[in-house]
Parts: C-alpha cells; structure tokens; sequence
C-alpha cells in the first residue's frame, strides 16, 4: 500500500539565510494491504512530516515513495482520491454543522448530492454522532470532534486511511471509544496508517510499527518482538526518597548498588528502571541489599521502554 | 465511491471545472450561510454613497458636463466610479481574513487538499467565488441607482458590470497573493490604510483625474483601479472612446492574469509548508 526507501524530506532553502531543516532523513517503509501500521516517536521525530508526504500533499525532498502504487509527484489527485486523512489538528469547518462538514467534504471526491448525504448519514450513525447532526462543530467535546474527522475522512470509502495523532488531547474515555471503532475499521480490511507518542496506543492498535527518532527509523517490528528485541520481560520500577537538601541525586546512587542484578539499569528523574526477566526477584533482592526504595512497581516491559532504550529519552516530557 | 475519474487529472482545463464545480457545494454553504448580512449590505451601500455623495454633496456641485466626462449630474459622474471601488473594496476583502484564516485558523484549506482536490485548484476556486460574489454586489449597485437617471444608455450598466467584475477579480487575485504571502494578518490594516484607500480616493471615483495637474494624471492613470473606474464610466455614460477602452481592458486583463499567477503561486508555497 505505502513503499518508501531513502524517503527525505527538508524544510527551506539554502542559501536564504533560514537554514534548511531536515524533518525526514532518509527512511524505509513497506505497510501491506490491511494491516495496521504505526509511526511511533516523539513530538518532532519525522511522523507529521512523513505523514504529510504519504498523503501526497506534501511533496518528497528526496528519495522513493510509492502510495497505493502510484508516485505522488505525478498521480497525487489520483492517490488522495482514495486516502482518507484525519489529520493531527481537526480542520473541521467550525461555520458549518456537524452534517454539512460530511456532505461538503463528500461533494471535494464528486460525489453527488443525494449520495453524499446519505453517506454522511450513515457515517454519522457508524461514529455515534447521529443525534448531532445539525449541531454546530464547535459545541462538540473534543472527543467528539476527533469521530467527526474520523467519519470525514471515511467518506470516499477509502483503500487506505492515514491518522496523525489521532486521541492526541483527548479524554481517556474518549480514546478507548475512539480506538474501537479504528479497530472495527481495521476488522473490515482498511488498511490503518497512525502516527502517536503514546505507546499504549501503539501497543492498542498497530500490528507493526517504526520507531522514529529525529527524522530516522530506529527500529520496525511488531509491538511484541520490538520489546522482545529491545528490552527484557519485566520491569523493576524503584523510587527512592531524597536524603534531604541539596544531596546527590540518589536515583544516580543507587543504580550503581542494583546494576549487577539486572540486564540494564535506566536512570529517570523521579525512578530506577531495571530491566530483568523476574521483577519480584530483583524487588526482594533489593530489599536484601537494605535499600529501602518509598516505593516498588514490576510491569511487564512496554514499547516505552524500547524506545528509552533506542533513544535514551522517554517518548513523552 | 473512490473516484479515480480522469477528468481530475490536474492542470487539465477539464480537470480545474470539475474542481471548482466541486468547490461550489462549499462556497454556497458558506454564502447560504452570510446571505441576509450581504443582501442588506449590498443594497444599502449604494443608497447610503446616492444620498450622502450625489443627492448631499452633489447638490454643491454645479460644472459643464464637458468637465465630468459627459457625466450630466455629478451623481452620474460618480456612480460607475464608486461601483468599481466597490468592486475592489468587496474583491480585497473577501481575499485578505477569510483567505488568511484558510490556512492559518480553520485550515479549510487543508481539508479541500486532503482531497483529489489540487491547491491550485483550491485557489482558482476560490477566486472564482470571489468574482461572482462582486459581480452580484456591484450588479445589485448598478440597479440600485437606475431609478437615478445615471446612464447614458440601457446597455450602458450591462458592460460596466463587466468592467466592475474584471476590477473586482484583478484585485481578487492580487490580494489573494499577498494573503498567502504574509505572517501575520496586521499586514491587512496597512494595505487597507495606505493602498486601497488612496487608491479609492485619487483613481477618479470622485473626482476626474484632469484636476490633479498634469503630473497627478498621469500618476492616477498608470493606477490599476483608474482602469476599472475609466472603463466603467465610459461604458455607464455611453462616451466610450475606442483606443482608450481598449488600453483599459488590456490593462485590466494582463494584470488579473499576471496576479492570478501571483495567487496560485503563493497559496502553492504557503500550503507547501
């Protein structure tokens, strides 16, 4: 559906005293019919930028890409008539009602006006918005408004339907409503392209995914080999208390006293992580030591971890 | 319903109709939307320029005709003038927020262009939304003061209304270009202030141009609304001269065209980023 090899993609030009910047630097990608492919980094790690490109409104710096078969550079009309995009930041049209949003938009792809109003009807009914249909956009919640753009980007019946940040900002109730009904979209085979800074997200809904980090893929795989790959089962987190005053960060002064019961130890602000495959043994030798951590979390390791570890940064700050 | 329709293959004449037909469905909702405010709006700007310029200032008024272009009342003399400024008035407008907001506040741009949809064809669309709109304003201008016994002959507002869209469209595109072109929408007030109203006050509406001295001519006169404003008179008052008609259509033509690639352009650039 997507292929992309060496894909760039810079900002300004040279020689015109603004500097060019390298957004995108030089990425491969292959998402196949179907399946549900992420982008997960943090905030201006590439995802928009490549996203963008992959919509074909944006056009390719340098290198390959090929959506749906067809090169954007010369066949973007073509490509974007059957691409649904729900963008990071809703472009509804506050001035129009809930149900105009979808006909107008429905009307951009020539679609006629009785079909786009029935088609906006029953896309209404599919994001549960039916009941504000003549509802003015901006007396929606914002979860609400994120269905809208959603149902809007259905409207062509897309083969591929691209998503930027798509819960970004939204309740946590909202999400999982949200991530339902992507992931009924995906059961009826659209193909689902999402970019996000949330690894429960990913982990929620992409069957595979890149890891991206200033402008580069840092690792691709599934959710599951990725943490398999990149970090051990489990995870010790261990918050210790500060001895007072000005006093050395004792999450630095610890690490050195559990390193050697652990695969890995990470230094955070506010915590140790350490990285093993039994959480318990390490907590309770930790405790042998006569370290008193104030407080003792084992999870099982998350694509948080892959990334902190790919990175040396966590996803969100 | 994915379309994949060869008529929506970009740069094709074909290809830019279909576009702006599928254009249409939004603008009309957005002028559904507006319509009171710009019918109460359109009929009452010419009833407040006929009474305060031509029935309260008029009245002071008392020339040969040969010092009006032909004009036989000092209203007659103003009314093609006052609708081509009202052209451009209306065309820069409708082209500075609500074309800046596009892309920058609502971003309906960004949705038109998610879409087969080109950004080229997003910006003709609009353009074309934009003439109709001044054609239909200075149309309604234009019949409004009939009763007036301002024309020289029953054709006479008929192409003037042509001469009032093509200033109202010149104007159109050159705004549109300038919107795209700027970072934030203060820039308007300054245009507003030191373009469109000078060029309202000194390009002839109000006054022939003969009486700014020799020099102050023919600074009014390389002026693009004196083009619009010229032709419109002539035609209303039915004294067309040929080769002068002739330079002022020219005029009129090659700069909406020159600024339609100026309007393109820069919404290419701006939606490029």
């Amino acid at each position: 559906m997507v292929r992309a090899r060496g894909l760039r993609k810079s900002f300004g030009t040279e020689g015109k005293g603004e500097g060019v910047f390298e957004a995108v630097r030089g990425i491969d990608l292959e998402v196949r019919r179907g399946e549900a492919f992420g982008f997960l980094g943090p905030n201006g790690a590439g995802k928009s930028s490549t996203m963008r490109m992959v919509a074909a409104v944006s056009p390719v710096t340098a290198g390959e890409l090929r959506i749906l078969g067809l090169d954007p550079a010369t066949d973007g009309a073509a490509i974007r008539a059957r691409l649904g995009v729900c963008p990071q930041e809703d472009t509804l049209d506050t001035e129009l009602d809930v149900r105009d949003n979808l006909v107008v938009y429905a009307r951009y792809f020539g679609i006629g006006r009785a079909a786009a109003r029935a088609r906006a009807d029953e896309l209404l009914e599919l994001v549960s918005l039916a009941d504000k249909a003549r509802a003015k956009v901006d007396d929606l919640s914002g979860g609400m408004k994120r269905r809208l753009t959603i149902a809007r980007s259905l409207v062509n019946r897309p083969d591929l339907l691209l998503l930027d940040e798509p819960t970004t900002g939204l309740d946590p109730q909202a999400r999982h409503v949200l991530w339902d009904q992507l992931f009924r979209l995906k059961q009826q085979g659209v193909t689902l392209v999402i970019t996000t800074h949330y690894m429960d997200e990913a982990e929620q809904l992409c069957d595979r995914l890149v890891v991206m980090d200033k402008g580069v893929v840092a690792a691709e795989g599934s959710p599951a080999e990725l943490i398999r790959q990149h970090s051990s089962r489990e995870v010790a987190e261990l918050r210790f208390g500060h001895a007072g005053g000005d006093g050395p960060d004792p999450h630095e002064l610890h690490a050195e006293q559990v390193a050697d019961l652990a695969d890995r130890v990470e230094v955070l602000p506010d915590r140790l992580l350490v990285y093993t495959a039994d959480g318990d043994a390490v907590v309770e030798a930790v405790h042998a030591r006569g370290l008193r951590p104030v407080a003792t979390l084992v999870r099982r390791s998350t694509l948080e971890d892959v990334f902190l570890r790919l990175t040396g940064r966590t996803l969100v700050d | 319903m994915a379309t994949t329709d060869p008529s929506l293959q970009t740069g094709s004449l074909t290809g830019t109709l279909t576009a702006v037909r599928r254009l249409a469905p939004y603008f009309a909702t957005v002028a559904a939307r507006t319509w009171k405010g710009s019918v109460v709006s359109a009929f009452l700007s010419p009833i407040f320029y006929v009474l305060a310029m031509g029935v309260l200032l008029g009245g002071f008024i008392e020339v040969d005709p040969d010092r009006l272009e032909g004009a036989g009342t000092y209203l007659a003399f103003i009314v093609p003038g006052l609708v081509a400024g009202h052209a451009m008035q209306t065309a820069v407008a409708d082209t500075s927020w609500p074309v800046f907001s596009n892309f920058k506040w609502n971003r309906v741009y960004d949705s038109m262009v998610a879409t087969p949809i080109t950004v080229r064809q997003v910006a003709l669309g609009h353009l074309a939304y934009v003439t109709v709109r001044v054609t239909l304003v200075c149309a309604v201008f234009d019949l409004v003061v009939a009763p007036f016994d301002v024309y020289g002959a029953w054709w006479g507002p008929v192409a003037a209304l042509g001469a009032q869209a093509l200033t109202g469209l010149l104007f159109a595109t050159w705004m549109y270009g300038f919107s795209c072109r700027i970072e934030t929408d203060a820039a308007f007030g300054v245009v507003f202030r030191l373009v469109v109203f000078p060029l309202f006050l000194f390009s002839g509406a109000f006054f022939p141009v003969a009486n700014l001295g020799a020099v102050g001519e023919r600074i009014a006169q390389v002026t693009p609304l004196w083009h619009g404003v010229n032709l419109s008179r002539m035609l209303s008052l039915d004294r067309v001269d040929g080769p002068t008609a002739l330079v002022n259509v020219t005029v009129l033509v090659l700069l909406s065209a020159a600024g339609l690639v100026w309007a393109v352009t820069g919404l290419e650039r701006r939606m490029a980023r």
